[in-house]
């Protein structure tokens, strides 16, 4: 009894140990990494802009950053600026809804409300199926929509836009995170940004 | 190069292929290769990933008991991908954008833990290494063949460039998963008759 203790012991001695060097090893990198990725993430949404928007601008969207707050909801959001006229609003959403969790999106919205544009700028959908967010063939049924209609669902919800083959529940995430932009811009009055 | 050494290397790429003759990892074979790009990414992350895990469970391999080596090699396993996801995307961000989504898979790769077991757990880590660069290869290979062919065939394209000429409406069949088996079944079917012969 007493050997078989002891050996039990040794077990969960090597266990412990693979599990408590292993969690060290992750927050020595989690700490060494946060803030490259940080930047990283940064010039991404920075470079983003100019896809997202359908408007002209020549201002820099992402340093007049506004944080806007409406009770619990915050909404972040870029505008782009044409001489210093906004010609156009983006707001950085995402949907805890997708198929491998969040999606961070980047949308520009129009200022009579349509979708600009859109990017997906981080995911964690399967490859091949709900990657294809991002995708030409996809950004078509989005572009140009006001997420006020009705329409704005995919077809399986009764509205008209087409999902992803194999990705239906990535389609509706994307939708879901237009939608809640959209709520944010609808709390936004364009004209007066307290800057 | 002595020939053990030489023999660790080269059985991953065709004796033993993970996925045409051992039938490893299949969830990312069937469910990756819609494109030839999607399939190399996919290699190429599972490669690297290899490599280090093999290496890491070779050098520990004499501290872990028998009876609990699953568990651990299965945390060695995780926090490697992990650390590697985090740095890549904190360094290499361009590569991140192109492998990224395929890395949080290669935790359930079953090739890594079968390497894991069943060769870095018994051999030195310069053969583990080895070991790894064959077998990555292999299924590296592997997919973007599968992935090259599933392409042509369902969107009548090669690594994204649309072939024009020819009217021909792509089979849509193969980028989805009934395709993956076919196409996958047709290449094992193909492979192997050839290995018989050699």
């Amino acid at each position: 009894m007493a050997r078989k203790n002891k050996e039990m012991t040794r077990l969960i001695k090597v266990i412990l140990t693979v599990a408590v060097v292993s969690g060290l090893v992750l927050s020595f990198i989690h700490l060494l990494t946060e803030k490259p990725i940080q930047e990283a993430q940064n010039k991404l949404i920075s470079e983003s802009m100019k896809e997202v928007v359908a408007a002209e601008f020549n201002n820099e969207p992402f340093k007049e950053k506004i944080i806007v707050k409406r009770g619990k909801a915050k909404y972040t959001i870029y505008p782009a600026r044409q001489d210093g006229y906004v010609t156009s609003l983006i707001m950085k959403t995402h949907s805890n809804k997708g198929y491998g969790g969040r999606l961070d999106v980047l949308v520009g919205f129009s200022l009579d409300g349509a979708v600009g544009n859109y990017k997906v700028i981080k995911h964690q959908e399967t490859p091949g199926l709900g990657s294809k967010v991002n995708d030409e063939s996809f950004k078509k049924n989005i572009i140009g929509k006001k997420p006020n209609e009705e329409s704005f669902k995919v077809r399986q919800d009764g509205g008209e836009i087409d999902a992803i083959t194999g990705a239906t529940i990535t389609s509706r995430a994307l939708i879901d995170a237009i939608q809640r932009a959209y709520q944010g811009y609808l709390k936004f009055n364009a004209g007066n940004d307290n800057e | 190069m002595n020939k053990t050494s030489w023999q660790n290397l080269t059985r991953g790429i065709i004796r033993e292929n993970p996925v045409l003759v051992m039938m490893l990892g299949m969830c990312p074979t069937l469910g990756v290769t819609t494109s030839a790009t999607n399939g190399l990414g996919m290699g190429i992350a599972t490669l690297l990933v290899l490599c280090i895990s093999n290496v890491l469970i070779s050098a520990v391999k004499n501290f872990i008991p028998d009876t609990v080596r699953i568990p651990c090699y299965i945390v060695i396993i995780a926090s490697c991908v992990t650390v590697i996801e985090m740095l890549m995307e904190a360094y290499l961000p361009l590569l991140y954008g192109a492998l990224g989504i395929y890395i949080p898979l290669i935790v359930v790769n079953c090739i890594i833990l079968g390497r894991a077991e069943a060769f870095a757990a018994h051999n030195n880590m310069i053969q583990s290494l080895l070991d790894a660069i064959g077998m990555g290869t292999g299924f590296t290979l592997s997919l973007a063949v599968l992935g090259l062919i599933r392409e042509l065939l369902g969107s009548y394209s090669i690594f994204g460039y649309a072939l024009t000429g020819a009217d021909v409406e792509p089979i849509l069949m193969f980028i989805m998963p009934p395709g993956a088996f076919l196409t996958l079944a047709g290449l094992m079917l193909i492979f192997n008759k050839m290995k018989g012969q050699k």
